[in-house]
């Protein structure tokens, strides 16, 4: 199965990307999106089966290491292959 | 005095580390590759300046969970002197060594210049020879030098006495216009409460020749360290 990790910055957390990229948005015309927050999204692969063992354990990684948690929330999600 | 250098995938301060160290101020240097585990028994761990694993995931991230930094953790714990420079300071942010964490630049641009510092806490290993009223002149290199952490944690690292540097002007007045990057506080680096680990965005491995570089503000880190060994070891 897929496992795709969302990480997104915790409220409150400067985003100059997210600034820069609302700037441009607006400046091509698109004033009416604002707010804009840059994330990522960190996709793997498992042949391991069990859902629930997957989700703990990917939640693991996400908050050992794919996020970082002082500056960083996560959600992970699974999806059949 | 004896210093070992880490060397991550990426790093590219760590000969100026060592050029400063051992030519300069005429002590022991060493680099340590980051899977080795056995640091060989220094005074004081560097973690160089530099992009360690190209900045992936997040800067510091990987690198963060090198071997080496396993060793580096343990000799912290038992009161090693760490100093983290630039992208060393992101690894200690990373691991948890410092509280809190570098973000991006607030003007997004990677910034390339001399500082003024702020010496706040000068009764460090790392800053036992500077003054809090002379602000030392120190250059910056880097896109991901915003300082942040939560509330809480500023609250404690303001009233515990872990500022070690503050960005300033000329006449070491903390002001908006001398942040460059953004940093809380105008905070450009911290200790843990221990008083032994130590991290800054700015490098004075780079300024320690007069002759060559014009500048030497960054000579007295280097001899705060050595002094403190002098009457400690």
């Amino acid at each position: 199965m897929k496992v795709r990790v969302v990480v997104r910055l915790k409220k409150g957390v400067l985003d100059p990307q997210g600034k820069a990229i609302e700037k441009t948005a607006a400046n091509q015309g698109y004033e009416q999106f604002g707010k804009f927050r840059l994330g990522k999204i960190i996709e793997f692969h498992t042949d391991l089966t069990d859902h629930e063992a997957v989700l703990k354990q990917a939640e693991e990684l996400a908050d050992k290491f794919l996020a970082n948690t002082v500056i960083e929330n996560f959600e992970v999600e699974l999806e059949e292959d | 005095m004896k210093f070992a250098i880490l060397v991550f995938p990426g790093s590219n301060c760590d000969h100026d580390a060592y050029h400063a160290i051992k030519h300069v101020l005429g002590e022991d240097a060493w680099f340590i590759w980051h899977k080795d585990t056995d640091l060989r028994n220094p005074d004081c761990v560097i973690l160089p300046g530099g992009f360690s694993y190209g900045d992936y995931l997040r800067c510091g991230a990987m690198a963060s969970f090198s071997p080496a930094m396993d060793s580096v953790q343990a000799f912290a714990e038992q009161g090693g002197l760490v100093m983290g420079i630039c992208n060393g300071f992101q690894v200690l942010t990373e691991t948890g060594m410092l509280p809190g964490a570098l973000l991006r630049n607030k003007s997004l641009h990677f910034i390339c210049k001399d500082v003024m510092l702020k010496p706040e806490n000068t009764a460090l290993p790392f800053t036992n020879k500077l003054e809090k009223t002379t602000p030392v002149r120190i250059p910056i290199a880097h896109a991901e030098g915003n300082y942040f952490c939560d509330e809480e944690t500023l609250n404690t690292l303001e009233t515990e006495n872990c500022v070690v540097f503050r960005y300033c002007d000329e006449n070491g007045n903390v002001t908006e216009d001398a942040n460059p990057n953004g940093s809380l506080n105008n905070i450009a680096g911290i200790t843990n409460k221990r008083g032994n680990v130590m991290g800054m965005m700015p490098h004075p491995e780079r300024a320690v020749e007069l002759n060559v570089v014009g500048n030497q503000d960054g000579v007295g880190v280097f001899q705060s360290l050595v002094h403190y060994w002098q009457e400690n070891h």
